[in-house]
């Protein structure tokens, strides 16, 4: 666990950079986190971002994110490249998934 | 934190050659993983491993009963070869696996085929065993890129950290 300042927030966050407290999140957070993993968020990716903090605690996998009827794979891909579910779990602040699939 | 020195894995090229359902889907598995993790994935499949990208055979996958000494019964008592041989067996125990994997959120060999394609990684058939099978282009999934020789295939595994796995 690590302090870190993020939009003028002080957070705590894990050693690989997710929000240990996901209710410290704003959207100005996802934005910044967004910002060091190169990508500039938009209101497809919010919409993806809405999904996952709802479905937080269900075990999320991309099948299930492709499933959700806001984004397919391809799509989610796209929109979070290099990793989308390890890279949009972080940006909306919840848990680092542990899924394999 | 301390600093890390080794290489990364950034590409895998995977052969599967064996179309059982544990060595198909090792494969899978192992080939989604690596696009999930923005690495970059190519599958080359060959001999009974052509079974995972036949359009007729891909979703039927077998687990071998007979032979298969980790093979058990819910509870945990070994499963008799003896009762494996019985026809219909391996299909049930195989159709039980695979819904015990569809409840884990793993899915059908098709579908697993989307998701890896989806996510930038690459399938490839083996031609010395598409002929052996006289299988044809169009027997073969969608996402299957080309059919190719080891050769080819060696050819576009290189690069800074890259591995060829053989499953």
């Amino acid at each position: 666990m690590t302090q870190k300042t993020v939009a003028g927030v002080n957070l705590e966050v894990t050693d690989d950079g997710y929000l240990v407290d996901s209710s410290q999140w704003t959207e100005k957070i996802a934005k910044e986190i967004a910002k060091e993993e190169n990508i500039e968020l938009n209101d497809k990716h919010f919409e993806v971002i809405k999904f996952i903090r709802e479905n937080a605690d269900s075990g999320l996998t991309i099948r299930k994110v492709g499933k959700s009827g806001v984004v397919d794979i391809k799509g989610f891909y796209d929109l979070f490249p290099g990793g989308p579910l390890k890279m949009s779990t972080k940006i909306a602040g919840i848990q680092k998934p542990s899924s394999c699939v | 934190m301390a600093e890390k020195k080794d290489t990364q894995v950034k590409k895998v090229a995977m052969i599967c050659a064996k179309g059982t359902i544990e060595d198909v889907y090792a494969t899978l598995v192992m080939a989604n993983g690596a696009v999930m993790e923005g690495m970059e994935a190519k599958v080359f499949f060959t001999f009974f491993g052509l079974d995972a990208i036949t359009k007729k055979y891909m979703n039927k996958l077998h687990t071998a009963t007979v032979g298969n000494p980790a093979m058990r019964m819910p509870g945990g008592l070994t499963f008799p070869t003896l009762l494996g041989a019985i026809p219909g067996v391996e299909a049930g125990v195989s159709a039980m696996m695979r819904g015990q994997m569809e409840k884990l959120d793993i899915p059908p060999v098709d579908e697993f085929l989307d998701m890896i394609t989806a996510g930038g990684g690459e399938i490839y058939a083996c031609k010395l065993a598409v002929d052996m099978f006289k299988l044809k282009k169009e027997d073969l999934s969608d996402h299957v890129i080309d059919i190719i020789t080891i050769g080819d295939f060696y050819a576009m595994a290189g690069g800074e950290g890259s591995q060829v796995i053989f499953t």
